[in-house]
């Protein structure tokens, strides 16, 4: 047999869960799915204009290797007006390909071989293997129905070791919806001071909150600014997703770290999003943010659409606050995630995500994404009710 | 208007077959609300009619549309009023808007054929005492209306399943 040239960490990460059901889901004709990860939404028009007139005046080049400085203002000054988080445009934004490079290269900034690094679970799929791919340990801490899915800080604490370097934490959630409470918030701040341990942030949806909550920001608590490093971008919020655009903000010293890594291997984000990302800050400063309200207020509707239906169905679910996704409890059909999505998929055409692909404690549960339009999602609902009409008979 | 209605209108205008139960679990409200401010807003002719948007082209419906700019003579107490009135009323007439400009009405004329829109304007419209003239312009393609993208709409480019 030949030598396999594959590092053993690398082999060790599986691939992504979801991918069986991408897979399965292309052979498949009127699939329905609500296992998407991103807005319904085209990017708005004006930044898909400011992209094109980029083109078309010859802005092929390279950008300075943190962003076009311009970007990183209107980014300081969109933090400062929506978050009340403060960071100078010049030494502390580094502007990313995508928030999942910002995560990544944080990541390696920071860890030196066996760092641990407490991760709550369920959660995005891309923060354990980041961690393992930068020589860390994910420890991760299971979050509970029952408490909403946010995780506790005496959790946490009871997770501590000589070896913790960070807490990773991503408020609203992927996949639960769940958002942060002020109360918990400061209780992990607290935490986080007590232990010497940094806070990496990912608020990429935090502009999508409901009912009135407003995700408050890490960065922004007492004596936190320094021990955090604060990720977000422009995919949920501004509908970028293939834009790949995103940034990092965090202490001057820890950005320069961050960033030389960006510098060696990305060189700098793709100029047209970070026109198209500097396009829609500076009409959000104008218009007071109307393309994220108009989105976050069509989102909302159909949150409380799939809620009420899910709750009809007799699916446990709690009415997530935040992002936009629901993730309802399938535990009283005796099916395991798996076996409940596989087979929903073959019988109905219907695509949801297994809450085992966000991590252990997502066993019992499914992933629904709500950015899809309202006729495809009461499609989608009375497929849902077929089917376990079907199961439960 | 309260926020309530704005927002019932709004969804109606994105998709008027939804029923009052579901935008009343959308706004978070009651049915008995929602129907309400429906009733309300149907009564003071806020909400007029509900009709389908619809692509003539793709049916076996025998149709030519035009635009009618028609300049008018404004008449004492009434202004351009009156004489909108009269074209509206005729069955042809689809839509009549008061314009600024070079022009004073924008009318939208449908009828089943060439011969019979153009006979519209001769026998119909001009002879109107108030019009002083009319330039006609034949609609030949229809790219958008109210809202909707009628060819080459973007289809969901979405991954099926993403994380």
């Amino acid at each position: 047999m030949s030598r396999s040239f594959v590092s053993e960490r690398i082999a060790s990460v599986p691939p992504s869960a979801i991918r069986r059901f991408f897979d399965i889901a292309e052979t498949m004709e009127n699939v329905i799915s609500l296992g998407i990860g991103e807005p319904d939404f085209v990017t708005p028009y004006h930044a898909r204009n400011a992209m094109i007139n980029s083109l078309l005046d010859g802005e092929t080049q390279y950008t300075a290797n943190p962003g076009i400085l311009e970007l990183r203002r209107e980014i300081a000054a969109y933090l400062a007006h929506r978050f009340s988080l403060h960071y100078q445009a010049e030494t502390e934004i580094l502007v990313t390909v995508g928030a999942s490079e910002a995560i990544d290269i944080s990541f390696r900034a920071i860890l030196e071989p066996g760092d641990e690094v407490i991760i709550p679970d369920p959660g995005y799929v891309s923060y354990s293997p980041s961690v393992i791919f930068s020589h860390g340990t994910p420890v991760m801490v299971p979050t509970y129905a029952d408490s909403a899915f946010e995780p506790l800080a005496e959790d946490i604490e009871r997770l501590i070791t000589p070896r913790t370097k960070a807490i990773l934490l991503c408020f609203p959630n992927n996949p639960t919806g769940a958002v942060l409470t002020p109360l918990n918030l400061k209780a992990i701040a607290s935490l986080a001071i007590r232990h010497d341990l940094l806070v990496i942030c990912d608020e990429i949806y935090n502009e999508l909150t409901y009912d009135g909550f407003v995700q408050g920001s890490m960065a922004a608590l007492p004596d936190m600014w320094e021990r955090t490093v604060t990720i977000n971008g422009f995919s949920k919020a501004f509908a970028m997703t293939g834009l790949r655009i995103g940034y990092v903000a965090a202490p001057a010293q820890l950005l320069q770290a961050i960033s030389k890594i960006h510098q060696y291997t990305i060189m700098c984000a793709p100029r047209q999003s970070q026109v198209a990302a500097i396009s829609v800050l500076q009409k959000g400063r104008d218009d007071g943010y109307q393309d994220i309200l108009m989105m976050r207020e069509s989102y909302d509707r159909r949150r409380r659409l799939m809620y009420d239906a899910f709750i009809n169905m007799g699916l446990d679910c709690s009415e997530p606050k935040g992002a936009f996704y629901m993730f309802p409890s399938i535990r009283n059909t005796g099916l395991s995630s798996e076996a409940f999505c596989e087979q929903l998929l073959v019988d109905q055409a219907l695509v949801c995500i297994p809450g085992t692909a966000f991590g252990r404690m997502g066993e019992g549960h499914i992933r629904c994404c709500y950015a899809t339009g309202t006729e495809k999602l009461l499609q989608a609902f009375e497929r849902m009710q077929t089917f376990l009409d079907k199961i439960r008979s | 208007m309260d926020a309530m209605k704005t927002q019932i209108l709004n969804l109606l205008g994105e998709d008027c077959r939804l029923s009052l139960e579901q935008i009343a679990v959308m706004l978070g409200t009651t049915l008995k609300n929602v129907a309400e401010a429906i009733e309300a807003m149907e009564k003071e002719r806020v909400i007029l009619g509900y009709h389908p948007v619809v692509d003539w082209d793709k049916t076996d419906r025998q149709r030519v549309e035009a635009m009618i700019e028609v300049k008018v003579t404004p008449q004492r107490d009434y202004g351009f009023d009156d004489t909108a009135k009269r074209i509206y009323g005729f069955e042809e007439v689809q839509s009549v808007f008061l314009m600024s400009g070079t022009y004073d009405l924008l009318v939208q004329v449908e009828a089943p054929t060439l011969k019979e829109l153009a006979l519209f304007v001769s026998s119909k419209l001009s002879i109107l005492e108030t019009v002083n003239a009319t330039s006609t312009s034949f609609v030949l393609k229809r790219y958008k209306q109210d809202g909707v993208i009628f060819e080459g709409d973007t289809p969901d480019r979405r991954l099926v399943v993403s994380p």
